[in-house]
Formats: structure tokens, sequence, C-alpha cells
């Protein structure tokens, strides 16, 4: 009744194109971002900074990454985990070589190195594709944490191997170090969140969008069409590993702090981001928000319920939120396959023809 | 996203509010996940002391202590979560047991003035006071430890390791890695060859690492391992008939849960300790009494006398006596972060003290200072007895390697001030 496309006039081609054509989803999308930009940073304090929404933005940059790779151009990767780490290494030694360039420069130039060393694993799925694709992507993952662990030029040979974020300002408000403050982390990561998410869309669906879409559909009909899979392949090795530099810059100098590599960056992590786009939906900016949302936010919530609600041990606590977390993972890809994105466009599609369905 | 958001940050809302407490000494414990084994027992351990004296004593200075506890599994990003949450009930101390989060948590508690206690474990250049004016890792650290253990070997072989090969199987992280540049050092200065085996966390596959040592055949192994890598180890061990006496952990590789699953064959194993063994200390009656038979115990309370379980009573006395210390320096018993901070600088407990506790002759003397937040760094060697099911003490106290160590604390205090920034000192 209230949410549809009828009455709803386009009277360009630039506003028919647009990424919400109707009004209702428009004025949410832009209440989101008033609400994310102009009350948050108000009202967070640490703990909702640190354990909640610097997390998830992190996750979502790193979901967006991987989804553009696996989800638009269709080659599978288990090598988030290594990239990230290239990420969070680049911008460490970017920031203790130049101490007085800002850091934003730097994380964004840690999201080119990754999207160099990207590219180079990428060269493989000109050759390989589907499991064979992610098993090499999985000797990247172990190379890249191996690398880390074994040069200690990467750690600045500090004795243990850890790698420590120095206080680095934006605007004379520190984001990194012990003393950033709640408001500065949550921005920086907000800014590059919304900066990556608007950057993919656009991407995904210009030209470029649409060859990687045509090479995931059938990589022989695309080069039969003209699409060239070297620079359609490699593009997207590079713009998903350049989005998963920048996650990992972050998650190690916004986030953490310090980190090393087999702890922060192992095959877990790989595994993951992995599961936040299956679970958030392949091929969908709002799904890796969604994913990232859901397995970042949920452990949080139940242990909160749990131990800090029921006052429950926290060993039974963590054992239960394992058991929950998987058990929802089984019952969303039992029930809705596509995940969450495609149960988002379910609901708005039974939306638009209510209260009349017939 | 429009819809989850707001529903999760509401719940998240209501369960995190922050308890009003009187002295809060939180726990940061793993009970879950790969290091779960060794993380039990530290945890109950260290409840359960807080319980005794409350139960007992009616806490510290007539201030009840609160032990919150807090999941970490040993991992850095549920550590932030953990730290976070507990920083808003305004603790006095944190004892994470993990040296990663030690590390990530190093610069946030000095700004956040919340004392750090990692006893034989976290960052070991924090021995120096000046530079790292909020950590404490008295009585021994990773460092000492390392020299401790060359110093038995030594003994062991009459003085003369030129020509030996001792080799380091060390948990590949920043834990297993610390101690690699003493024992370069004591190579150096001994003679004897190092040869080191990264094993990759959590440590379930060692096959190769145990297959190096049967073609290098070294004369020792040295460990640094931790949860199920202990286990794996031992039992690795067996199965190359590597002999136990020449096989030295560090003192996070040596509990009843390390060796018992590799049954006879880990009798004789070595490990380091930094505290007596065994039940046979008074406290242990209190303990009895008053927490594990009025069914306060933490935990199943199965654990108790199991030698991390007594690491974790040892990290609470101690942290119990700066409380003490602190309360009667500032005058009153409600203290905070900054006033617990000079307790620990002027703490000392004399083996008088110790006796007092009921723990007699069971750590070393303790008098630290502000240049010195570690301590003396003795420690002892206890070995395994499959068949009595217990470890002995086999050896006195043993002392580190100052002339070694000392140049090594001061490079690295030095390199860690000069990239935060801090300038070292005492007030």
């Amino acid at each position: 009744m209230i949410y549809r496309e009828a009455g709803d006039f386009k009277t360009s081609y630039r506003s028919d194109g647009q990424t919400f054509p109707i009004r209702l989803d428009r004025w949410g999308y832009y209440a989101v971002l008033a609400v994310a930009f102009g009350v948050i940073p108000f009202v967070i304090d640490d703990y909702w900074a640190n354990a909640v929404f610097v997390p998830f933005l992190i996750y979502a940059i790193a979901a967006i990454g991987l989804n553009i790779l696996t989800g638009y151009a269709g080659q599978v990767s288990l090598g988030t985990g290594g990239f990230m780490a290239v990420g969070a290494y680049a911008v460490y030694k970017l920031m203790t070589a130049f101490p007085d360039i800002s850091i934003v420069i730097h994380i964004l130039l840690a999201g080119g190195i990754t999207a160099a060393v990207g590219v180079l694993f990428g060269l493989p799925s000109l050759r390989i594709k589907g499991f064979y694709l992610a098993v090499a992507t999985l000797a990247a993952q172990f190379f890249l944490v191996w690398l880390f662990n074994k040069v200690p030029w990467f750690y600045n040979n500090s004795a243990s191997g850890q790698i420590t974020a120095p206080t680095r300002t934006v605007l004379d408000q520190a984001v990194t170090g012990p003393t950033a403050s709640a408001p500065a982390k949550y921005l920086i990561c907000l800014v590059l969140a919304v900066a990556v998410a608007w950057m993919a869309r656009n991407l995904t669906r210009g030209t470029i969008g649409r060859k990687w879409m045509a090479i995931r559909d059938m990589d022989i009909a695309a080069e039969i069409i003209g699409v060239n899979p070297l620079a359609a392949k490699l593009s997207a090795f590079a713009v998903s590993s350049f989005f998963i530099g920048i996650a990992g810059a972050l998650l190690f100098a916004v986030y953490l702090g310090a980190a090393e590599v087999g702890e922060a960056f192992g095959i877990n992590k790989s595994f993951l981001v992995l599961f936040m786009i299956i679970i958030g939906g392949l091929g969908s900016i709002f799904g890796s928000f969604a994913g990232a949302a859901f397995l970042v936010l949920l452990p949080v919530l139940l242990k909160n319920t749990l131990v800090g609600g029921f006052g429950w041990p926290t060993d039974l606590a963590a054992h239960i939120e394992l058991m929950v977390v998987g058990a929802l993972i089984v019952t969303f890809l039992i029930v809705e396959p596509h995940g969450l994105a495609r149960l988002w466009r379910l609901a708005k599609d039974k939306l638009r023809l209510w209260p009349f369905p017939h | 996203m429009k819809t989850t958001v707001p529903a999760l940050a509401a719940a998240v809302m209501m369960a995190a509010s922050p308890v009003m407490a009187d002295l809060v000494v939180p726990n940061m414990s793993y009970r879950t996940g790969p290091y779960a084994a060794n993380g039990i027992p530290y945890a109950d351990g260290f409840s359960d002391y807080f319980t005794l004296l409350n139960e007992r004593d009616g806490g510290i200075g007539g201030q009840l202590i609160q032990v919150p506890e807090c999941e970490t599994a040993y991992n850095t990003e549920k550590g932030v979560e953990c730290y976070e949450s507990l920083k808003s009930q305004n603790p006095l101390v944190l004892n994470p047991l993990s040296t990663g989060i030690t590390y990530q948590l190093i610069p946030k508690a000095s700004v956040d003035d919340i004392v750090l206690y990692t006893p034989g474990y976290g960052r070991t250049s924090a021995k120096n006071g000046e530079v790292f004016r909020w950590v404490f890792n008295a009585p021994a650290n990773y460092w000492d430890g390392a020299s401790v253990a060359v110093s038995h070997i030594l003994e062991q072989e009459g003085g003369d390791l030129s020509g030996k090969k001792i080799a380091l199987v060390y948990h590949n992280s920043a834990y297993g890695k610390e101690p690699i540049r003493t024992l370069q050092g004591l190579s150096e200065k001994h003679g004897f060859e190092l040869v080191e085996l990264p094993v990759d966390a959590p440590g379930q596959e060692q096959k190769s690492q145990w297959l190096q040592i049967r073609r290098e055949k070294p004369d020792y192994v040295i460990m640094y391992a931790w949860g199920v890598m202990n286990q794996v180890a031992i039992q690795e061990a067996v199965n190359i008939r590597f002999p136990m006496d020449k096989f030295v952990g560090i003192w996070w590789s040596g509990s009843e849960n390390d060796v018992t699953p590799a049954g006879a064959g880990a009798d004789g194993y070595k490990s380091l300790t930094f505290h007596g063994v065994g039940q046979d200390y008074p406290l242990y009656d209190d303990l009895r009494t008053h927490v594990l038979d009025a069914g306060k115990a933490a935990g199943a309370g199965d654990q108790m006398g199991n030698v991390i379980y007594s690491r974790g009573v040892y990290a609470a006395v101690v942290i119990a006596e700066a409380i003490a210390k602190a309360q009667e320096l500032a005058g009153t018993s409600e203290i905070d972060g900054a006033q617990l901070r000079d307790g620990f600088e002027a703490l000392e407990i004399t083996p008088e003290r110790m006796a007092e506790l009921g723990l007699p002759d069971f750590g070393q003397p303790i008098a630290l200072s502000c240049q010195n937040h570690g301590g003396d760094g003795l420690g002892r060697i206890q070995q395994w007895n499959a068949g009595a099911g217990e470890w002995s003490l086999i050896t006195d106290w043993i002392e580190p390697d100052a002339e070694i160590l000392q140049p090594l604390v001061d490079e690295d205090s030095a390199a860690y001030a000069q990239e935060a920034g801090i300038e070292p000192g005492c007030n």
C-alpha cells in the first residue's frame, strides 16, 4: 500500500537507474546514514565501539571485498585471512616508517599493496577454477602467514613477532593507539565502510561488474561475447583485495591495536568472512552487511544475554553460543540457501503486494 | 540491517549494564577451546583464593573482592570484548593469562589506569618498571625461565655445554618466540647449538617437528607450549623414545593435565616451576573447608592441587598482598588502580609472610620497586613421577643469568619506549 513503485515517476535515465527505486527504500537508506553519522557518534561509548560497531564495520568491508570476488566474479577464495594480514602488515610498516603522513593515506596504500599481492595470487585463476582455485588461494593464506612469521623485517625485529599500532591522528583526533576515542574509531571505520560499499555498488552495476557477472555465470560464453577473462578476473582480484586490505589494516590498527599473524589472520578468519557472505547472500552488498552483523553481533548478544542477563557460567555460555550460532547457520541455509539478502528481497516483494496479494 | 541492528542494540544495552562493586579483580579466563585444559585449573585457583578471602576474612581490609569472569578463549578479539565489558566495572587489576592479549592490553591499560599483573608470562621487558609503569610480571618471566632451564642443563652436563645441541620446540606465537633471543645469547656464551622448531597454533600437529628431532638428535629439548600442544608434544616425545629426563618444559608445560595422557611413558619428564607443588600446605586445608566443602568452588571443583591451579592461587595471593599493601599506603580500604600500582611497587613478600599465609616454602621472596617490576626470577625444576601420579621438586631455587638478561630487557624496553613515545622515569 505504502511500499510500492506506483506513483513514483522517473523522468530521467539517471533517476531510473538509481540504487533504491522505491521512495520508502530511499528514505530508509538516508535515515540509516543520518543515524549512523549524526546520532551514533555522539552517544557511542568504548564498549559499543570496540565490541560492536568497529568489528561489525570492519568485517562488513572484508565481506564486501570477498563478495566482489566470490559473489560477483565467481572466483572462490580461501585466502581472505592472508590478504587481511597483508593489509595489516603493510599499514604497520607504513605507519612506523612514515609517521608524519596521514593514517588515512597509509590505510589506502595498504589496500593498494594488498591489491597488488591479490593480483599476483589471482594469476592461477586464469587456468584453474572452482575448488581447485580454492586450494590455490588456500596456499596463499598459508604462505602469507608463514612469511609474516618468518621474516623479522615485517614486524620490525620485535622480540615476540607482535606488531603494535602507535598513536596516529586524523584531524588532530587519535584514531589508533590507546588514546583513540570511541567516536573517532567508529567514524573512521564508518566513513571507509560507506565509501567501500558505495564504490562496490557502483562498480558492480557498471561495465566492469557486468563483465565479472558474465564470467561468473559462464566464462566461455563471456569470452565469446567479448569479455577478456584476464582483465575481468584480475580486476576482480585487485578490487576485492583492495577492500580486504583496508579491512585488515583497520582490524589491526583501529580495532585490535596489537596483533600476531597466526592468531589474528589465520585460516579461521578466511572461513569467517566466507561464512559471512554465504549467510548474508552471494552477490549482494546488503548481504555483506547482514552477514557481518549476523556473525559479529550475534555472539556478543548471546554472551551478554546468557552471562550478563541470566548469570550463567561463562564456559556454559560459550558452548551454548557455539551451538546456537551453528544451528542458526544450518537452519538459515536449509530454509533460504541464498542468504539473508534473499530473505530481505522476498520480504520486500511481499510488502509491495500487501495488503492485496492477489 | 535496518531492523537487525537496533533490535540487537537494544538487547545488548540492557545486558551490559555495569555492576557496582567493592574491589573488582576480574578473572579473564578460558574454559573453552584448545587451551582449556590449562585455562580451567588456573581460573578455578584464581577465583577460589578470593572466595576464601571473602568467606574467611571478609575480604581484604574489610572490603569484599568481586571476581567477575569473562571468557576469552585465548582469542584476542574476544579479549577486546572482555576488556571493554570489564572496564565498565572499574577493575583494579587484570590477569589475562595470554601473552597475545597482554600485548594488546599494555598500552590500553596504561591509559585507563588499570594494573596488569602477568606472572610468568606476558611481555618480558615489562620487568623494567620505568617504561612499563602499569605492568608487573613478578616473580619470574619467560627469559628467566629460559635461563634457568639452561642453567639446569649446564649442571646436568657438569658445567660444560660446548658442542651440545639443544632444540627449542615452541608455540609459534608471541609466547613461544619470547625466549629465542635469550637462548641465542646463552648459546653463544656456553657454546651449544640451538635448533629452533616452531609449532603452529594450536599445536595438534607436530609429527614433522618430532621427526626432525629424531634426525637432529639434540641432547636436550626445551619446550614452550600451552594447552593442547603440551599433551601432543609429550606424547610425540614418548613415541620417538626421546629420554624424558632430557626434556625440559617451561612452567606452562608442566601440569598434571599435560602428562597424564602419555601415561607411563611420561615418567621423568621435567618442567620448570616458580612455586611449590602438591597440596601439603596449610592453605589447602582452608581452601577445602571454606570453599570446596562449602560448595563455593569455581568451575567443577575438581582441579584442586593441580600445578596450574596452584599457580592461579599464587597469582591471587600476590594480588591480594599488593591490595593489602596499597590499602596500608593509601590509608583507606577503597583503593583505585593508581593506588594499587603503588602497592605493587612497594610489595614485599618475605618467606615468613608466605608461612603466615599458609604457604611455607611455596614461592620465592618478592620485593618490587619502581625500577624492578619483575622480581628476581628464580625457578625450580619439577619432575613427573607417573607411577605415583605426582610432581616432585628436584632442585632448589636456580638463579637466572642476569648478565645475559639485563641487557636484553634494557634493549627491548628502550625500543618500546621509543615506539610508544614514553619518557622512562618513576613519577
